[in-house]
């Protein structure tokens, strides 16, 4: 986890907020470090974790996660990360006969599908055992990213009540946290991937946007960092509070300052 | 005109965006028709019971009956808890309601209704809701106003199912907003009357009432950000930005060269001291030709 980006958001792994949705989204350039943010973020906050990861392979978030400090394989082994890789299960569709649906069922059928396997798998994985031994805080559903399932061919409508369904059990039921990554297409139409940003816009507690500059690429500034808390969990009529900061990713950190204020140009 | 909304019957959309969210004026709303004594029915399918009557007394959440469609709306679990028909036979099922005191029907939110269900059928429903009065039952008994209001997120849908919507709705409020200070746009359409258009200035206070304002609060102010440490570009400069007293006094006094000032002005008029009158001493070339009868000779300079 980046401990600037935990001082910008006010908040630490030992007093984070529970039954909220985070969006994460990123226009123009990749946004993935937000990814591995979270994913260190609540391991070191002792959490159950489900990460659904369909754009990496394993090892990939275990090498950078080593660079944050948590070691993926060893949180797998003891049982306090599950994790979903979907570029190896989803050959398992085609070649392994299972007995109850695969949560990638999806891509087996010809018509438009829906989740409801990958909820199941989601459900199942988090929800508390009963042996009660393990004594992880509280659980959290990480999906890198959702686009991609748009482009598999399911549409907005299935992925946004997915994700309803994920938030009615990990937010409300289980008291946990969602955070999920969505790419927004920016100047390309697509009206399929616009449904599901704003649909999840409307239901979260907290979006992170990351923005490639307007002016292009810079070697000093990556980019800059929008922040909207939305739906204050005290119902004052403050209203929905925003930030924007530039941020430069090193190779484990990522120091974040105000627009203009970077030390390259000062 | 933002707290008469509820005077007329029918459909009230409420148009929000991911900026300026519309469900603290929908609690608003739904509090004052709870207060006036009406029933209140809130189809719920985008937030839990428990967030939607959170900041709502308890005179207020037992006039509230809610329908549950977060938990469970597509009926994956199949424990055949979910209520039977979806949201559309819970909307239909309000359609033939017994008792003829005034009621309200709050959709939270439109939006889910209309990703999920064909918008002809929607509509057409909400028709049937929205204008029970219009059509009283067979025994000539008065029906009670029905207030629909919904909540429709503006950026999920296209020109077509808005249009929809709004040739059916009696009032659109659409919310938006300057530096904090939340407005709405106040569309009202009253039958045989010219439409009216007004934007109204408010803000909803923590137990959920409406306070109207005249104008964007002048008091606010943006609030300095603490976790920003404020740099001050000035410091540490290598060139020297400030000017002393002493190079201020020199620079104000600097005439500049082309400028006319009065000095220039006297110099210039006053008749010149007599000088010494310059001579041209001309040494005639070779060459010259001195033409006695140069026709210059008769100017008289």
């Amino acid at each position: 986890m980046f401990p600037e980006l935990n001082n910008l958001l006010n908040t630490t792994p030992d007093r984070a907020e529970q039954g909220k949705l985070t969006l994460l989204c990123d226009a123009k350039t990749d946004g993935s470090f937000l990814v591995h943010h979270f994913l260190s973020f609540y391991l070191k906050a002792n959490c159950k974790v489900c990460f659904v990861a369909l754009i990496q392979s394993f090892s990939h978030y275990n090498i950078v996660g080593q660079k944050l400090g948590v070691n993926l394989t060893m949180a797998r082994e003891r049982g306090q990360l599950v994790f979903l890789e979907g570029l190896k299960s989803a050959v398992d569709v085609f070649f392994q006969a299972q007995e109850k649906p695969h949560p990638l069922q999806f891509l087996r059928e010809a018509s438009a599908g829906n989740l409801k396997p990958l909820f199941e798998f989601v459900r199942d994985a988090l929800k508390p055992v009963d042996s009660g031994a393990a004594g992880w805080t509280y659980p959290v559903l990480l999906v890198d990213d959702l686009s991609v399932l748009l482009s598999l061919g399911l549409g907005a409508v299935a992925v946004l009540d997915f994700i309803h369904y994920c938030r009615a059990t990990v937010c409300w039921e289980l008291k946990g946290n969602v955070v999920v990554l969505v790419h927004d297409s920016g100047d390309v139409e697509d009206e399929e991937n616009d449904i599901l940003l704003n649909g999840l816009s409307h239901q979260s507690h907290l979006i992170l946007r990351a923005e490639g500059l307007a002016t292009g690429f810079c070697r000093d500034v990556h980019g800059q960092l929008r922040i909207l808390w939305r739906r204050p969990s005290q119902s004052t009529s403050q209203r929905d509070q925003s930030l924007t900061y530039q941020y430069k990713i090193q190779d484990r950190s990522v120091s974040f300052f105000a627009k203009g204020m970077s030390p390259a140009v000062l | 005109m933002l707290d008469s909304l509820l005077a007329l019957g029918g459909l009230v959309l409420l148009r929000d965006s991911v900026e300026w969210e519309g469900r603290s004026l929908l609690k608003a709303l739904v509090k004052k028709s709870a207060l006036c004594g009406e029933q209140v029915h809130i189809l719920g399918c985008e937030v839990s019971e428990e967030e939607f009557r959170e900041g709502f007394d308890s005179d207020i959440n037992n006039r509230l009956v809610y329908h549950d469609f977060f938990r469970d709306p597509l009926n994956w679990s199949k424990t055949g808890e979910a209520l039977p028909g979806g949201p559309l036979g819970a909307l239909r099922a309000m359609c033939k309601r017994t008792d003829l005191g005034p009621v309200t029907i709050a959709l939270d939110s439109l939006s889910w209704l209309l990703l999920h269900l064909p918008c002809a059928t929607l509509c057409q429903t909400l028709h049937a809701v929205s204008y029970q009065d219009s059509c009283p039952p067979g025994d000539g008994s008065p029906v009670g106003k029905v207030h629909v209001l919904g909540l429709l997120h503006e950026e999920l849908h296209g020109p077509g199912p808005m249009g929809a919507l709004s040739s059916l709705a009696q009032t659109e409020v659409t919310l938006g907003g300057t530096m904090g200070q939340a407005s709405a746009r106040i569309l009202c359409r009253r039958p045989q009357q010219h439409p009216t258009d007004q934007t109204q200035w408010f803000s909803i206070l923590p137990d959920f009432s409406l306070h109207l304002q005249e104008g964007p609060s002048k008091e606010f102010q943006p609030q300095s950000d603490p976790h920003i440490p404020l740099v001050d570009p000035m410091a540490h400069l290598t060139f020297n930005l400030h000017l002393s007293k002493k190079e201020r006094e020199a620079r104000d006094s600097l005439t500049l060269p082309f400028q006319f000032s009065s000095e220039k002005q006297e110099a210039l008029l006053r008749p010149r001291p007599s000088q010494a009158t310059s001579h041209i001493f001309y040494e005639p070339d070779a060459y010259d030709d001195l033409d006695q009868e140069d026709p210059d000779d008769d100017l008289d300079i």
